[in-house]
């Protein structure tokens, strides 16, 4: 108990830490002191602009977004019962994806582009159906359920790199890159967008913890315990694909924050979910703070997309889990 | 081992000239029909006493021949890849896309454009063999673990992390370049509209080295088929055997992608075919297979100019919509090992 309390301690420490250096550094470099000035207006004109209009806004877009992806993993693992599900491998993202790319091709003036969460957590939903029937014989088995995701994905992925094609020019750059994974731009508008439903779907993540425990036991152990298996599982996959679709919409596809996150926090905490998800949420905010903090300041004057970094990270790892795991 | 398929030497061979008969048909469709109607005089007038003052004539020799030629060039060699990867990994979900060697060579090329200036094709298609090779290394270092270690299953799954890093890196090199955007994105979901006939002639060298490699392969690929265990008991060099056969499927994979752009599905679905018609013998499933994945391509790049019209679809995404399906089914059928 008290190694969990020091863990999490030191990793808000490291995450605030890591946030004020983010602002601090880049392109232009501003004092650390001069940082909490220009916050509150009080600083520079020029960089107060720069911390407040520029900074800060994808600090919390990076902050929430990680969060988001790394609970729906958290969320995914336990309810799979498999460390090697993740929201980008069984289809999740890529569903999104799509619909989010539909929503901005094909999205008439009438509509607001307050909605585009809500469509790209509507494609998750659909393509999470859909593999979950496609991969229902008798029951879900966890590996064929990957697979099927892997064959979704690819197409999901083919239909998006379609609307781009036809996109126009100017769209296809822009949206190639959130492809990727980038929060570059990301303006209060953006957080607007997002903080309400990452702040609720945790809140419920957090709320049907004793759930996603019960879920961890085997299913006759869980029903034997009064668990109504399939409602909470399903209650779970909710949560795990508003999260994710939420995250993907203003931050594109940024890839493997779902798989590295939760790892890192089980590892430090343990599987208890009361634990487990908030320290997941604080793993994924860091993960894609630092890495955006990476693609931003590394190769100037390009701002990459972060979501280069993150695969670039968690693709070796990923493979080491497979290594690691495997059957002797 | 159970035989399938037309059983004799004779019914096999017949099958093999239907098939072939099949991929002159889906030729000669792919240049007869498409966005400008060409009727059939000048189709034929254009291969056999070409009249450049004829519009339409101009347009089935200029532009849709040389499709025609790259989509069956590639068609075939990307399906040969995936026999050869199927036999070697014993995983009935392998293929050149699924883990992740066209996504490999693709990285290579536009590494290759973006970061090096690279204009020539002959230098870019080595760009490609090396990213193909990257990628095949890691499948193949992974599946050495060991069969019971690393079940195909998760061969599958290093695949798809390799190819999402590719995809990744690629579109991170992209984005410092975006003034060919749209062009490459075309190229990227896997086309074969406007490729210029010089592209297939630099390639066609490796690719049909590839091809007569595999099929001479042929033998020690049944024999790889059954285990490895059966392999080395019969004395086998199986490291041999699975080096020479990588080698075949980073060219075949490789020049198909510089070409092409990753194509996926072809590699994967037409061997299944195949082996359906052919049964399991690699000295008939390799020409089943080229003929095959030459006929698929054409007629899906044939499908993909009226989708729609007046624009085309790149044919990776005509091929995805086909072969997702097909790779459920496979997954589902459950004979893979999880």
């Amino acid at each position: 108990m008290i190694r969990s309390a020091g863990w999490f301690a030191a990793l808000s420490g490291a995450l605030i830490a890591f946030s004020v250096i983010y602002i601090a550094f880049g392109d232009m470099s501003i004092p650390v002191e001069r940082v909490v000035q220009a916050l509150f207006g009080e600083g520079l004109a020029e960089e107060t602009l720069v911390v407040r209009e520029l900074r800060a806004p994808r600090l919390v877009v990076a902050v929430l977004t990680g969060a988001s992806l790394a609970v729906a993993g958290a969320i995914l693992q336990g309810v799979f019962r498999n460390p090697l599900a993740a929201p980008d491998l069984v289809g999740i993202t890529g569903g999104a994806a799509a619909a989010a790319a539909s929503f901005l091709t094909f999205r008439s003036a009438a509509v607001s582009i307050g909605w585009l969460p809500a469509a790209a957590m509507c494609g998750a939903g659909f393509v999470s159906m859909l593999i979950y029937l496609f991969a229902w014989k008798k029951g879900v088995a966890p590996s064929r359920l990957i697979l099927v995701g892997i064959g979704i994905g690819a197409l999901t992925g083919a239909y998006t790199k379609a609307l781009l094609v036809f996109g126009n020019e100017y769209t296809a750059a822009d949206a190639y890159l959130w492809l990727t994974g980038t929060i570059y731009a990301s303006s209060w508008k953006h957080v607007l967008m997002l903080a309400p439903w990452t702040v609720v779907f945790l809140l419920l993540a957090v709320y049907q913890g004793r759930n996603m425990n019960v879920l961890a036991l085997t299913d006759d152990s869980a029903i034997s315990v009064g668990n109504n298996v399939g409602r909470s599982r399903f209650t779970l996959i909710v949560i795990s694909v508003g999260l994710a679709g939420s995250a993907v919409a203003i931050g594109g596809v940024i890839g493997f924050v779902g798989l590295i996150g939760p790892h890192i926090a089980r590892r430090l905490v343990g599987p208890g979910a009361h634990k487990l998800i908030p320290m997941a949420a604080i793993c994924g905010s860091l993960i894609v703070v630092a890495a955006d903090f990476v693609a931003r300041t590394a190769f100037l004057p390009y701002d990459l997309p972060v979501g280069v970094f993150t695969a670039g990270v968690g693709a070796p790892f990923f493979i080491y889990l497979l290594y690691r795991s495997r059957k002797r | 081992m159970t035989e399938q398929g037309f059983s004799r030497f004779s019914y096999k061979l017949a099958g093999l000239l239907a098939g072939a008969v099949l991929l002159a048909c889906g030729f000669i469709a792919n240049i007869r029909w498409g966005f400008t109607s060409v009727n059939w005089s000048d189709t034929i007038a254009a291969l056999f006493h070409y009249d450049e003052t004829s519009m339409n004539q101009v347009i089935v020799k200029l532009t849709r021949l040389p499709r025609a030629l790259i989509a069956a060039a590639v068609g075939a060699s990307l399906a040969v890849a995936g026999v050869i990867m199927q036999a070697i990994t014993r995983n009935p979900l392998a293929s050149p896309s699924i883990l992740g060697i066209n996504s490999g060579a693709a990285l290579g090329v536009v590494l290759g454009v973006t970061a090096l200036a690279i204009q020539s094709q002959s230098t870019l298609v080595w760009f490609a063999f090396g990213g193909a090779a990257i990628a095949a290394a890691t499948v193949y270092g992974l599946s050495a673990l060991g069969y019971e270690g690393m079940t195909p299953m998760r061969i599958v799954l290093a695949g798809a992390a390799m190819s999402a890093l590719f995809m990744s890196a690629t579109q991170g090199l992209l984005v410092r370049n975006q003034s060919s955007l749209q062009d490459v994105l075309f190229w990227l979901a896997g086309s074969i509209a406007g490729r210029p006939l010089e592209l297939l002639v630099t390639v066609i060298p490796y690719m049909a080295v590839s091809w007569l490699g595999a099929w001479l392969l042929s033998r020690h690929l049944n024999v790889l088929a059954a285990g490895e265990e059966t392999a080395v008991g019969v004395g086998m060099r199986t490291s041999l055997v699975k080096l020479v056969g990588g080698l075949c499927i980073v060219l075949l994979a490789g020049s198909s992608v510089a070409v092409a752009g990753p194509i996926g599905f072809i590699g994967i679905v037409i061997p299944h075919v195949a082996r359906y018609l052919a049964g399991l013998d690699h000295r008939w499933l390799i020409p089943y297979s080229a003929v095959l994945g030459a006929t698929l391509l054409l007629l899906a790049d044939l499908a993909a100019r009226f989708v729609i019209p007046p624009q085309e679809l790149p044919v990776g995404v005509m091929t995805a919509a086909v072969g997702t399906p097909f790779f459920i089914y496979i997954a589902r059928r459950g004979k893979v090992k999880a």
